[in-house]
């Protein structure tokens, strides 16, 4: 181990020319597993395959190969994006290529194992087969890149994601990888690499599109002798894991865009702000840390170029705020995660009022790419003002769900018909989602808009850190919006007026919509009217005069909603019904006189004695009474009771 | 339990106030909770008035002031679960367990809260029963499935 160690750093690390020697390429592939003489099983384990069972899957298949006395490897991997596959495996036998099986649960391992290793391969788990040059194919299988779950992806970021163990830096630099940050602290200064990002056009994928390179520059230019570099791995937006999944899929790249980028602002301190609740991830990236720095990649004078760096991992402690910046920078200080107004900019005046970068991990991960391939070859990808691609989390009622990664200017369109093969059960599209809790909806009319910072801008939609919802018919739009609306009104932090008290009142309206008046009392209908021309007033002061962006963009689920559902609002208003049927305070139920027996079940259950009867008679509901409790729905036998 | 807090305030220097927030997440992790006690002593250490260590312990969603049930399931309620149906099992467990979310029954046997996003959005809804997901969770399974789980912990 010592002296792999020792080889790798003397034989790729240090080399000078790009390309190794045809010796030390052996060894890497040995190192790569290319060359491997037992089968070899990889094993996905990522958060979302852990969810799907994976850990059990990978107990089954060490029992199976210590039961049978087999000589085989079983590698653990990072997530290659198909959540809808999990648990997923991949089987290497020597020379053939790789075989995938999707959805290997613990009870089908054996006879996985079984079949594969006796030629007798069960075509029902089986997603297709990985070529890599100079190994056998598998005939008649299709290939992973022809799924068009992949083929219509692009990708770059994730390209090491699900290939290699994520817990071993030998596989990571057989990969290629800390080569172009090795070479970057001997041969280039801060200023070149600022300039080589400047360059590129690399836009921070956190949703606001700031040029990297700028940010950069602006925080080398100032002249404090202390700087900080912060990677926010705190992605709070429910229904968005990329991060996590690119962080403990390819967590040593993450490292490596790190270091680069505390080296060209010329800083030694850098931060990892981890959100909580995935201890797995977490304990992936202490791991890769401790091993980088064992490398001498990290700590003082780093390969005797007199550049030092110490990356330290921070626990967020749960406040969606502290995914802005200054929020984020006031509770690393230990203080209550609150904005502050801007400017000062944290790259002039951030953590400790030094001045500090912080970057998302997905931006991260474009750098040792974009220094190791140059700013024009980033530039032939994604369009003119947004080049590269963009990573998604595509979730909700699509058909498959996962992570991917599509070049700029791909179209929604094709996100959601070619990658996420279109809705689940035959239903109709409503709204794709992009941009989490604060994000706008897109409409099935407007379905081939680009995937573009500036295109998505002037429609009024921010890209967003990665989330993109497929959202069903069965979804009402004015209860998902009050579901976002509660979530900001829990969330605020309450330091400017506009934003504590614009999230409360507007639930209360929006609570108000989708529920029937408790009492007559006359004065309660014409408050109701009262909120609901207030509503649209209210978000638009709210944007303009919320202190941060989470207040700023707390209403835009609502407008967004608005303007393209406006018939539904006035149904739940003027009519008091959710054709979606989900707003339960609308709900109306209706016996049927047919099925009803009589047997006076739902009439004892009732809270409100809504439902009159004989005994043995078919019974009825009162409309007016009822409050759509469903009790009655839960409590019949004979299915009598149906929803109106 | 002194012992413990020992080892944990010996890993920080007195007097920084960066430290506070992972002073305080060591302890929850190891206690399961914040005590009085236990803010009383980080104040100390730190140099903050206790005041001030509960205006910040309060404002984050991660700190608990009461220690969490034997079963402590969390319910995902991000998007993706909520347009899956996790309004409902929210309800329904708060029906059977009789508890509000971030509340411990008296018997200390279940709690529950509700987090935004466990990332297993495929699987909505989904929750996690101490460190165990369960996925595809059905309102009309809930019932029978904490009955077995105050079972396990009454017989053990």
């Amino acid at each position: 181990m010592e002296d792999l160690k020792k080889y790798l750093v003397e034989r790729v690390l240090m080399l000078e020319s790009d390309v190794v020697s045809p010796e030390t390429e052996k060894v890497l592939q040995e190192v790569r597993r290319e060359k491997t003489t037992v089968p070899v099983i990889y094993v996905s384990s990522g958060t979302s395959s852990i969810i799907s069972g994976s850990e059990r899957t990978w107990a089954a298949l060490r029992e199976y190969i210590t039961d049978n006395e087999l000589k085989a490897g079983l590698v653990k991997v990072g997530c290659q994006g198909p959540a809808n596959f999990e648990p997923f495996v991949c089987i290497q036998l020597p020379g053939k290529n790789k075989l995938f099986f999707r959805n290997i649960t613990e009870e089908k391992v054996e006879s996985l194992l079984n079949g594969v290793f006796h030629n007798d391969i069960n075509e029902d788990d089986l997603a297709g087969q990985h070529g890599t040059r100079g190994f056998e194919m598998w005939p008649g299988i299709p290939f992973m890149e022809e799924l068009p779950f992949f083929s219509r992806q692009k990708r770059i970021v994730m390209n090491n994601c699900g290939c290699y163990d994520p817990e071993s830096i030998e596989e990571y630099i057989a990969r290629g990888g800390f080569r172009v940050f090795s070479k970057t602290i001997r041969h280039y200064t801060f200023e070149e690499v600022c300039d080589i990002f400047e360059r590129s056009g690399l836009r921070g994928r956190s949703g606001g599109g700031y040029p990297t390179g700028l940010k950069w520059k602006q925080a080398l230019n100032t002249g404090s002798s202390t700087k900080y570099l912060i990677c926010n791995a705190k992605e709070s937006d429910p229904g968005a894991f990329t991060d996590r999944t690119l962080l403990e899929s390819d967590p040593y790249r993450l490292i490596e865009g790190i270091a680069i980028a505390s080296y060209a602002i010329g800083s030694s301190n850098a931060i990892i702000f981890f959100r909580k609740g995935s201890e797995h991830a977490l304990q992936r990236i202490r791991t890769a840390i401790g091993k980088t720095r064992e490398y001498g990649l990290l700590g003082h004078n780093i390969f005797s170029s007199g550049y030092g760096l110490d990356i330290t991992v921070r626990k967020e402690s749960g406040a969606f705020v502290c995914g802005e910046e200054t929020a984020l920078i006031s509770t690393l200080e230990g203080k209550r995660g609150m904005p502050k107004l801007k400017p000062p900019y944290p790259s002039m005046a951030g953590l400790y009022n030094k001045p500090t970068v912080i970057n998302n991990v997905e931006t991260l991960m474009n750098v040792p790419l974009i220094m190791q391939n140059g700013p024009e070859w980033f530039r032939r990808t994604g369009t003119e003002n947004s080049p590269g691609t963009k990573v998604f989390a595509v979730a909700g009622r699509g058909r498959m769900s996962g992570v991917i990664e599509v070049e700029m200017g791909t179209s929604v369109r094709t996100i959601l018909e070619d990658i996420a093969d279109g809705i689940k059960d035959g239903k109709e599209l409503k709204a794709v989602q992009l941009g989490g809790v604060t994000g706008s909806f897109i409409t099935s009319e407007n379905l081939d808009m680009k995937i573009d910072f500036d295109a998505l801008k002037e429609k009024g939609i921010g890209m967003g850190a990665g989330g993109f919802i497929i959202i069903d018919e069965n979804t009402c739009m004015v209860d998902l919006v009050r579901h976002y609306m509660e979530f900001m009104r829990n969330e605020s932090c309450g330091k400017c007026i506009p934003c504590r008290e614009g999230t409360g009142r507007m639930l209360e309206i929006l609570e108000s919509i989708i529920k029937k008046p408790e009492n007559e009392e006359s004065g309660t209908t014409l408050e109701r009217f009262k909120g609901v021309m207030q509503l649209e007033s209210i978000a638009s002061v709210m944007k303009d005069t919320s202190l941060c962006g989470l207040g700023q963009n707390a209403p835009n689920p609502f407008l967004s909603a608005l303007r393209n559902y406006r018939e539904e609002f006035e149904e739940h208003i003027f009519d008091r019904k959710c054709r979606a049927n989900i707003c339960r305070g609308l709900r109306t139920f209706s016996i049927d006189v047919e099925k009803c027996t009589g047997c006076t079940a739902c009439a004892s259950k009732c809270p409100v004695n809504a439902i009159y009867g004989t005994r043995l008679q078919p019974f009825f509901i009162v409309e007016d009474k009822c409050i759509g409790c469903g009790i009655c729905y839960d409590v019949c036998k004979f299915s009598a009771i149906t929803v109106k | 339990m002194g012992q413990n807090y020992d080892a944990i305030f010996k890993k920080y220097k007195p007097g920084r106030r960066e430290d506070l927030i992972p002073l305080l997440q060591d302890i929850q992790d190891t206690e399961g909770f914040l005590s009085e006690e236990t803010i009383v002593k980080a104040g100390t250490f730190i140099g903050l008035s206790t005041t001030k260590i509960y205006g910040l312990a309060t404002f984050y969603d991660q700190f608990r002031f009461i220690p969490a049930g034997k079963v402590h399931i969390r319910i995902c309620n991000g998007t993706s679960c909520y347009i899956n149906g996790s309004q409902a099992v929210i309800a329904k467990i708060g029906e059977i367990t009789g508890l509000a979310p971030g509340q411990t029954g008296r018997d200390g046997i279940f709690s529950f809260e509700i987090e935004t996003c466990m990332g297993g959005c495929n699987n909505g809804p989904v929750i996690r029963v101490n460190d165990e997901y369960h996925t595809h969770i059905r309102t009309d399974h809930l019932p029978e499935f904490i009955k077995k789980l105050r079972f396990i912990v009454e017989n053990d």
